[in-house]
Formats: C-alpha cells, structure tokens, sequence
C-alpha cells in the first residue's frame, strides 16, 4: 500500500460487516482513507460497494465493526449529521425545485442570511460550470446537466468526504470522459476526500489515487492503480481489471529474491520475487499472467535474442489506433491477446500468418 | 372514410354511455310533468322547486359533510398504507396489503350488513358517524390503490437526498415527499368524495334516519311528480361533476408539468 507521506487519515474503516438477514454482504472490511485522496470502490454488481459506501454515508447500519471520520466514531450518527455528502446514481434532483433551489438545499437550516446563501449557489454553480441556469426548472436539464446540479448540491455544504455512487455510469461514453476529467479537477481545486463507487476499471484507474478491488463483501486488493494494474495479486483481480493472458507454468528454484521459471511456449527465465504474490513462496506448477500490450511483434529484421518466440495470428480485431491479434503461441494450447499500436512500419498481420513475437520477464506476472 | 364495425362499436358505446347524461337536462328544463317525449317548453320552475325543499337540502348539507370527511380520512390512511407498502418490508405484508385491499371486491351489501351488526353489538349509533365509518371502509381501498402508483414513481433516493443534506425525515416528507405525490394525493382526494356521495347501499344500512343524498332521490321516485326535480338536482349535479374534473385535471397537469414527469393520461 502506497501511503502518500504525512497523509491525514479521513476514513478509518475497522473489520466492518453487514449482513442482510442470512446474506453477508460486507466480510470484515478494514481500510484507511485519506484526506484529499481520490478513492474508488471498483467490483461487479453485488461486491457490496455501494453497500459499503451507504454505511459511510449512513444510510445502512453496519453490524459489527467502526467506521471513523475524521476521528469519530460514526455508530448511531444518523446520515444527516455526518461531514459527508452524496452524489446518487440517479443524481436525485428534486424535480418540482429550480436548479437553485435543488443546490441551496442544503442551506435551508443555515442561519446565514439569504444574500449570503445566495452567492454560496452562485459560487457552487460557477464551480461546475452551470452559471445561468439557475433559474432553470431541474427536470428540464440534460443528464450531464443534472449530474452537475447534483454535485454542486452536494458540495455546497463543504463536507469532508464526497460520496459518489455510480455517478457517471448513465452518461454516453464522449459525456462520461469529459467527466471523468473535470471531477478529477474539481477533486484538486476543493481538495475534499472523494470516494468513488464503480463498475467500471477503466474508470476507477483514470480518476483515481488509489482503487481497493471488492469481490464478494470482501477487498482483494486495496493499491494504486499502477500496483493495481501491473501486480494484480490474484488471478481474479488481474482478470477484472484490463485483460490478462495467462499460461501454465513451472517454478524451478527460488533464491536470494529472484525465482527460476519455465514459463509453457515462451521458456526458461528469472524474474524478481515482487512479481510474485506476497505471502507463501510459490512452487511447484503455477500459472504465469502478461499483459497484452508486454508482448511486440517482431517485424523483418527486429530480433529479441532468446526473448523470442513464435505463433500464428488466429484473430485480428482492428480498432484504429490500435490492433488486437488473438496468436496461437507454439507449445501453447490457449490463443493469448497481444496489442499493437498502430504505427508506420508495422502493417497489420493477415489470419493465420506465422510470426516472431518478443516478451519480457520483467511483465511477467506470477499467481498461486 | 371506411366502414368499419369498430367504428360502429364505438359509437354505439359512447351513446349508451352517455344518452342518458344528456337526457337529465333535457327534461329538467321541460314544462311538463311527465317525463316523456314531445317536450313541452322551457321552463325553469323545476329549479325553483329545488331551492325551497327543505329535506333535500337537508340531505345534501348531510351528503357533503359525510363526502369531504370520508375523503380526508381515506386518503391520509391511504397515505400511510401505500407509503408503508412501497418503502418498508416487513413480516407478512403481502397478507397484509391483501386484507385491507378486501372491500374493493366484496360485496357490499355483505360488508353493509356486516358492518350493521358490529355497530349494534358496541352500541354505536346509527346515523352521521356510522355512515362516515362504513364510507372509510369502502374508500379507503380506492385511495390506496391510487396512491400506491403515487409513491411508487416516487425515486427513493430522493428522499435519501434531502435526508443527506440534513433533513429530517419528517421536513423531507413535507418538502420532498408531499409535493412530488400531491397529483395523487388530489385524485385519491376526489374518488373517495365522489364514491362517498353517491354510496347508497352503507348509507341506507348503517344510516338510521339520517338521509343522503342518494337516499332522498331513491325515496322521490316513489311520487311521479317529484321526477322533473330530480331532473333538475342530477342536472345540477353533472355540472358540478364536470367542473370538479376539470379543477382535479388542472391541478395534475400542472403538477406533471412542473416536475417533468412523463403524461400518463387520465388522473387516475
């Protein structure tokens, strides 16, 4: 876990589980937030993060464990009385209110005077760039209109935490990145603790500072992105996130940090034990995962000395900028996936055509 | 145009419908007594007569009250029902639902008598109050059956929403709640009235000598020549029916307007 230095814990979350009459939908939860990260909760539908997220915000009880904010205990403070505020799914606008009604919502109970309040909503409008439309009726908006309105609502309060629950999952893809982008600035202009419930990995790997990866009321694994992504610490997670190849394989010998393996169709290598999962020395057979982007094609005249092997093009998925081949590596039973950019020099290979490809040790990971 | 046999169903289905509507004016402006064709020239004397009818104004002072109580009453237990049925989950409320749900299909007459014999037993007695009881009984599936669509449109992570941003739920009720179903809280409002003032079966049971509206216009019929008033009182009545509609179907359509929600038709 990658801890940014003198990070202030925000959310201390403490072997927390939930169960709904016999389902147990949260496992023993443990996780520390901190204060100004960008979290996300990335799984599959019924992981429990969102249930997980509705116990940080209060909506779900919680029947055993803690969850601090700030440093204090969150057990029996109701979601109206907690530093957090929500962006819903469903965004939530109060149809029968003005955008400017739905944002000053929250300051109903403030005793500032209406002046006051009154540019607080300006300033909140202006902060998600909905300057004008204040007078607007709020059922009138588009969906990246309302998603706006929901987010100044929520942020108006100055909470510490900013729940988002799936908010972007209802926006077209073009709508969704421009999203993605400006919540990424908004998190660093308001420096409030965003926590970011999602399906989707490509998401959670933009925004995001650091992903913990739930499976089954349970976290897999709680890393930044990078970590995340270059070693995933079980098959699963490295299979949810981005696509992975895997092949069989043989650990040799294991010594002074570096493990011998003789990996099926590429051969025999030496890789650093950090490419292993922690905990327990692999032995014996396992099964060895790369990325698609780690293996090149090897046109006329580039070699890759004993980092080569060779294959046929069993599919080929042209996407513009990029080329997907599916290759049947000799000595390999399953296709794997390898990725090209497509760049002069490198034509885009017919079915069936025989060729060398190059592979590295170093993007080699290795699971139990 | 094409001949088509829908078309002559249809037809036939808006006359039979609404032939005898039109018939009520027609003879309550009529000279004559008897209510039958030729007519016999305007008149309006049928409308004088109702103004000077002591018991019939009786009765509708009686049918009013009785109406706007029911309707209250049904529609705030209807309110509670429904929201009770589409938010929370509890132990065997599937029966639950399902028995208060009951009256809409019995008969009744059944639940009258029924009902008759209850208030004998606690020594109730018969009259206004009774009549208002055994009215809730029967309108009260009506209104939540209305209301029940009502909330259920109703996104629940709106009230979560107000809540979130430090409501309690009882101002999230008021703010949120109350004025996103107030469409159906208006419909619900209106068939309950318009069930109670015409319920004539509980009325006559449970009623002793109190006398509705339904029940006067029964006993008329017995003299021939009261017939061209009670010509003129459903004259009167139609109108107001219409009226009462058209201020129900504003107040919705506004409603819809103003929230956005997608026109579902009528204001049920």
């Amino acid at each position: 876990m990658t801890v940014v230095p003198d990070a202030k814990p925000m959310i201390e979350i403490r072997d927390v589980h939930k169960y709904y009459g016999d389902y147990h939908a949260l496992r023993g939860i443990d996780a520390v937030i901190n204060a100004g990260e960008f979290f996300s909760l990335l799984g599959p539908s019924g992981c429990g993060k969102t249930t997980l997220l509705r116990t940080i915000a209060g909506f779900e009880d919680i029947s055993s464990g803690a969850i601090l904010i700030d440093g204090k205990d969150m057990h029996e403070v109701p979601a109206n009385q907690r530093p957090t505020n929500m962006v819903f799914q469903s965004y939530a606008i109060f149809p029968h209110l003005t955008v400017e009604q739905n944002v000053g919502f929250g300051l109903r109970r403030d005793p500032r005077p209406a002046a006051e309040k009154a540019k607080a909503v300006a300033e909140a409008l202006a902060m998600v760039g909905l300057t004008g439309f204040g007078a607007r009726a709020a059922h009138a908006l588009s969906g990246g209109q309302r998603q706006r309105v929901a987010l100044a609502r929520a942020l108006i309060l100055k909470p510490k935490v900013l729940l988002l629950d799936e908010p972007l999952s209802a926006l077209d893809k073009k709508m969704r990145e421009t999203m993605q982008e400006e919540l990424i600035k908004l998190q660093r202009q308001v420096g409030i603790t965003f926590i970011l419930v999602t399906h989707d990995q490509e998401e959670a790997l933009v925004m995001s500072d650091r992903i913990a990866v739930m499976f089954e009321g349970e976290i897999a694994q709680l890393d930044d992105p990078e970590t995340l992504y270059r070693r995933p610490n079980s098959r699963r997670v490295a299979e949810f996130i981005g696509v992975m190849n895997f092949v069989p394989g043989k650990v040799l010998s294991e010594s002074g940090g570096t493990i011998e393996l003789d990996v099926q169709g590429l051969g025999r290598c030496a890789i650093a034990a950090s490419q292993a999962p922690a905990g327990g020395k692999p032995t014996g057979e396992t099964s060895v995962g790369f990325r698609p982007e780690t293996l090149t094609i090897l046109y006329e005249g580039q070699t890759a000395g004993d980092r080569e092997c060779q294959g046929t093009i069993a599919e080929v998925v042209y996407y513009g900028d990029m080329t997907y081949y599916d290759v049947k590596l000799d000595g390999v039973e399953e296709p794997v996936r390898l990725s090209m950019r497509n760049v002069p020099g490198r034509p885009v290979l017919d079915l069936g055509a025989r060729t060398r490809i190059a592979w590295s040790p170093g993007a080699l990971v290795l699971f139990r | 145009m094409k001949f088509s046999w829908l078309r002559v169903y249809s037809w036939l289905y808006l006359v039979f419908l609404f032939a005898p509507v039109f018939l009520l004016p027609l003879f309550a402006f009529n000279e004559g007594t008897i209510i039958a064709f030729p007519l016999q020239g305007f008149s309006l004397r049928w409308f004088a007569a109702l103004l000077d009818n002591q018991s019939l104004h009786e009765a509708v002072g009686n049918s009013l009250t009785i109406a706007v109580t029911v309707a209250v009453a049904s529609t705030a237990l209807g309110i509670f029902a429904a929201r009770a049925a589409t938010r929370y989950d509890f132990r065997g409320k599937g029966a639950m639902i399902g028995l208060i749900m009951l009256p809409l299909v019995m008969p009744e007459v059944i639940l009258a008598v029924a009902l008759l014999v209850v208030f004998l037993q606690i020594a109730l007695p018969l009259g206004m109050v009774a009549i208002i009881l055994g009215h809730i009984l029967v309108c009260t599936p009506f209104c939540i059956a209305i209301l029940n669509g009502a909330f259920l449109s109703l996104d629940k992570s709106l009230e979560e929403a107000a809540y979130d941003l430090g409501e309690t739920r009882m101002s999230t009720f008021r703010l949120i709640i109350l004025p996103l179903v107030m469409p159906g809280i208006i419909s619900s409002l209106l068939i309950a009235f318009i069930i109670s003032l015409d319920e004539f079966i509980m009325a006559f049971f449970v009623g002793g000598t109190t006398v509705t509206l339904p029940i006067y216009i029964f006993s008329q019929l017995r003299f021939p020549a009261g017939l061209p008033v009670i010509m003129a009182l459903g004259t009167i009545l139609v109108c107001l029916s219409i009226l009462l509609l058209s201020i129900a179907e504003y107040f919705r359509r506004r409603g819809v307007a103003r929230t956005g929600a997608k026109d579902t038709g009528g204001f049920l």
